[in-house]
């Protein structure tokens, strides 16, 4: 077979176009990658300066008070007493209240929206929630204390008497507390899990729900045996998300949650979050082990929400592994 | 859509199956009477009659776009689904309107198998096959193993599966999956299997396979299968209906359609001439 012939000039003009081209666009490559390299190297950096920063500022903590400042439970800036206990187990308890409320909550509207609401129906509902993603948190915040609070207040006396034999729902019914803190991020996380849940159930495959409808799946069974597992990677990605969120939020957890650092079983009971106590006192703190130790409280704060976040990574990594799905 | 040309109507050959080969009357399945569909305002069948036949396989060829999918999703009531769907007419299964039956019990008879294999990725092999019967509510774990296993076997996939019911549908080859989405359509024992181009996405080899086990399991199964391979529809199948803009052009005998064609149309497409 005879090779295509071509022309010594063909072949010249061809080579130099290639090489302009090439060189050119290696040039602008390198340089983008570069640029974008250097963005990329700046976000990591600004992280473990965060970090740092937090270290140093927080040192005299560590080497006054040392690791028990993280499980010991009173704080009396007075006595320059200080240990962190109340306040992470107000972030963890309200944060955990607000997933348990909103997790289903979410995923239940997103499986409405995704599967049952007409597209046009869908599409306004959607718009709607994305508005109360938007809402700024104090403003939440003074919605918990004129609706909420009340609001608490008064079913908490009916919780006790059905299901005060729980420790969890005993004491005296001020209104604000963990139960109060949980509701409210609950609001503020749902948002994003039902926006996201929704999307990622609109984007299972047709052509699987259609395999598990010919089997003769009701409507209900093809969610549940196909688009859930299909969709859960991205589930777990929207509720480690709203984690991370509920984890930080300060302002309208702080209006509610009581600001009394105590430890408490009942969630009926007034008390405080890392991020509250942080904004609260660091303008008023005094002593200097004060001050490092509200510091120290945000690096826990900070690790915290570093190592769920690497958990969430870890998990979603495994399950769309696994499943392939993704 | 555009206006077809005046057609001749409807064409049902005297040659037609109810006067097959050795005479003996053979149980009709379905049937598909004035069958009329579409998406929205858009018609796509209209007035379609067809009969297929217990132990036999049907291929349905036709030109892209003519209605084929549409005329077997309609045999399971899948086109519903659709939104927008239109649908009029009568089909039978063993001689009672599928319209009565509830779609989802319907479903369990008139098995599908599609074009693109689609395991559930989040099933193993074993749960994908399993799926269908559990959906029925069996629960007595022998019995599903049983079952599994057994469907495994006519779809030709138990030998290479064996090992490994418990990994991921997704880790097996396109061909694997084509035969584990067929063993997962005959588990639940259905009176009727429909195949949407079922080996398109598939080597020569892979397909061999599934024509080779389509042979196998008409034994006690009407077989469906829509299919732009005209070789693969005289290969496998007994009857076949050419399908054209919407309407059955010709039934019969596949020896008969591929060597003596009644239709010209008929003729122009299998010899290639068609448009
Ligand atoms: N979901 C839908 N919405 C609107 N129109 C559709 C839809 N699905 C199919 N159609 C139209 O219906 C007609 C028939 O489609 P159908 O899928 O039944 O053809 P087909 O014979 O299976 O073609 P192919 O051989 O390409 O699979 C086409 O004109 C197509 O454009
Ligand atoms: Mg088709």
């Amino acid at each position: 077979m005879p090779a295509v012939q071509r022309t010594a000039a063909e072949e010249r003009i061809d080579s130099r176009s290639k090489r302009v081209t090439g060189l050119r666009e290696r040039a602008g490559d390198r340089a983008f990658r570069w640029f974008v390299a250097g963005f990329g190297w700046m976000i990591i950096a600004l992280a473990v300066m965060v970090g740092l920063q937090l270290a140093v500022g927080s040192q005299l903590t560590w080497t006054k008070l040392g690791a028990p400042f993280l499980w010991k439970s009173d704080w009396d800036p007075v006595a320059e007493k200080f240990g962190a206990l109340p306040f992470i187990y107000g972030t963890l308890v309200s944060s955990a209240l607000a997933l348990l409320i909103a997790i289903p909550l979410g995923v239940g509207s997103a499986i409405f929206l995704a599967e049952l609401a007409p597209r046009r129906v869908s599409d306004a509902c959607t718009f709607l929630i994305e508005l109360l993603a938007a809402v700024p948190s104090v403003i939440l915040g003074l919605m918990g204390i004129f609706l909420l609070v009340p609001a608490v207040r008064s079913v908490e006396p009916t919780l006790t008497k059905f299901l005060g034999f729980l420790p969890l729902f005993r004491g005296v019914p001020y209104g604000v507390g963990l139960l109060t803190a949980g509701l409210i991020l609950s609001i503020m996380i749902l948002p994003f899990i039902t926006v996201i849940t929704r999307e990622v159930l609109l984007a299972v495959p047709r052509s699987l729900k259609e395999a598990m409808l010919a089997l003769g799946a009701t409507h209900w069974e093809t969610v549940v045996g196909v688009s859930l597992p299909y969709a859960r990677s991205g589930i777990a990605g929207a509720v480690f998300l709203s984690l991370g969120r509920a984890l930080g939020e300060t302002m309208a957890v702080t209006m509610v949650i009581g600001n009394t650092p105590k430890i408490s079983w009942s969630l009926l009971d007034p008390s405080y979050s890392m991020a509250a106590v942080i904004a609260n006192e660091l303008t008023e703190a005094v002593g200097d082990l004060h001050l490092s130790s509200l510091i120290a409280i945000g690096l826990t704060l900070f690790a915290i929400t570093v190592v769920i976040n690497g958990l969430a990574r870890l998990m979603i990594y495994r399950v769309t592994r696994r499943g392939a799905a993704a | 859509m555009v206006k077809t040309l005046a057609m001749p109507p409807q064409y049902i050959p005297d040659s037609s199956p109810q006067g097959s080969p050795g005479g003996a009357s053979q149980a009709v399945t379905l049937e598909v009477r004035h069958l009329k569909a579409g998406y929205g305002t858009t018609p796509v069948l209209r007035d379609v009659n067809i009969k297929f036949y217990d132990t036999k396989v049907t291929a349905i060829i036709g030109p892209s776009g003519c209605g084929k999918s549409t005329m077997i999703r309609c045999l399971n009531r899948m086109h519903e689904i659709t939104p927008g769907a239109s649908v009029e007419g009568e089909v039978l299964l063993e001689g009672k309107s599928i319209l009565a039956l509830d779609p989802v019990e319907l479903r369990r008879h008139v098995g599908m198998v599609f074009q693109r294999p689609n395991p559930f990725p989040s099933m193993s092999i074993f749960d994908n096959v399993a799926s269908g019967l559990v959906l029925n509510g069996a629960r007595n774990r022998p019995l599903i193993a049983e079952r599994v296993e057994d469907s495994l076997r006519k779809a030709a996939l138990w030998d290479e599966v064996k090992d490994k019911l418990r990994q991921p549908g997704m880790s097996l080859s396109g061909g694997q999956q084509q035969r584990l989405c067929i063993a997962r359509a005959l588990a639940v024992e259905p009176r009727v299997l429909l195949m949407d181009e079922p080996c398109s996405a598939l080597d020569p080899i892979a397909t061999a396979r599934i024509e080779e086990l389509m042979l196998g399991l008409k034994n006690n199964l009407t077989i469906i299968i829509v299919t732009h391979n005209m070789q693969q529809a005289a290969r496998v199948s007994d009857y076949t209906a050419f399908m054209l803009t919407g309407e059955l052009v010709e039934f019969t005998q596949t020896q008969q359609i591929f060597t003596k064609p009644s239709d010209k149309r008929t003729e122009d497409y299998i010899t290639g001439r068609f448009g």
